[in-house]
């Protein structure tokens, strides 16, 4: 399961999607909206997506996890549109035979995520908004 | 030849619009396409900005060429966030 939508994002449909008969572990991570940033008051959140491209590479990084992990089900969801402090932007599920593949894997897709997937935020603040990243002139990592 | 421009996140706001057809010549470049769209858009040009390109959902390099019919997107610096 790898998508985007508007909607709030379920935890435990993540978790029955990767429930498995043959797993030991499913590892979740949720990345949520947090009230402060660079000493900003941060209001809100809001997700925009090259929508057909961000699921194709949220399937990638789920097939590079398989690769590397001996994996028996990952899902991502990321949410779009506005995203209100403490709410998850982004869950990700992944079951394994044993602990240890579940872990990894749930880190490495965080981390290909922020990487990869054409996702971008607008941090809306007290007394403005920016599109973050943007402002930095970082690179994106090319792969 | 024509290709389909979008535009998304902080290059949708400059464009003032998501997407937009563009005329070029016969075997232009991702990177020929933009400094066109930056003659369209002057306002695209975002100082010390880097992206990355992709055509058809891929992600490709600045000197690729185009072909008609193309989607092509400038990909701004993603959600980022802390490396920690």
């Amino acid at each position: 399961m790898f998508r985007v939508q508007n909607d709030p994002i379920d935890l435990n449909e993540l978790v029955r999607y990767v429930t498995d008969a043959e797993a030991g572990a499913i590892a979740t991570f949720i990345g949520t909206t947090r009230n402060n940033n660079e000493g900003r008051n941060v209001i809100a959140l809001d997700y925009e997506a090259y929508p057909e491209m961000a699921e194709k590479e949220l399937a990638r990084i789920g097939a590079e996890a398989a690769q590397k992990w001996q994996i028996q089900r990952m899902a991502i969801v990321h949410r779009l549109g506005p995203v209100q402090i403490g709410e998850a932007s982004v869950i990700i599920a992944v079951s394994s035979a044993h602990r240890e593949a579940a872990f990894a894997a749930s880190r490495f897709a965080i981390e290909e995520i922020k990487k990869t997937v054409p996702i971008w935020k607008k941090e809306v603040f007290e007394g403005g908004e920016v599109w973050i990243g943007t402002q930095t002139g970082q690179p994106l990592t090319q792969r | 030849m024509k290709v389909r421009v979008k535009f998304f996140a902080i290059l949708r706001e400059r464009a003032g619009t998501g997407e937009v057809m563009q005329e070029l010549s016969e075997g232009a470049t991702v990177n020929e396409l933009w400094q066109a769209l930056q003659k369209a858009f002057p306002k695209l040009n975002v100082p010390g900005i880097r992206m990355l390109y992709a055509v058809n959902q891929n992600y490709v390099g600045a000197n690729d060429t185009l072909h008609d019919g193309d989607e092509v997107v400038f990909i701004p610096p993603v959600s980022g966030g802390c490396p920690r």
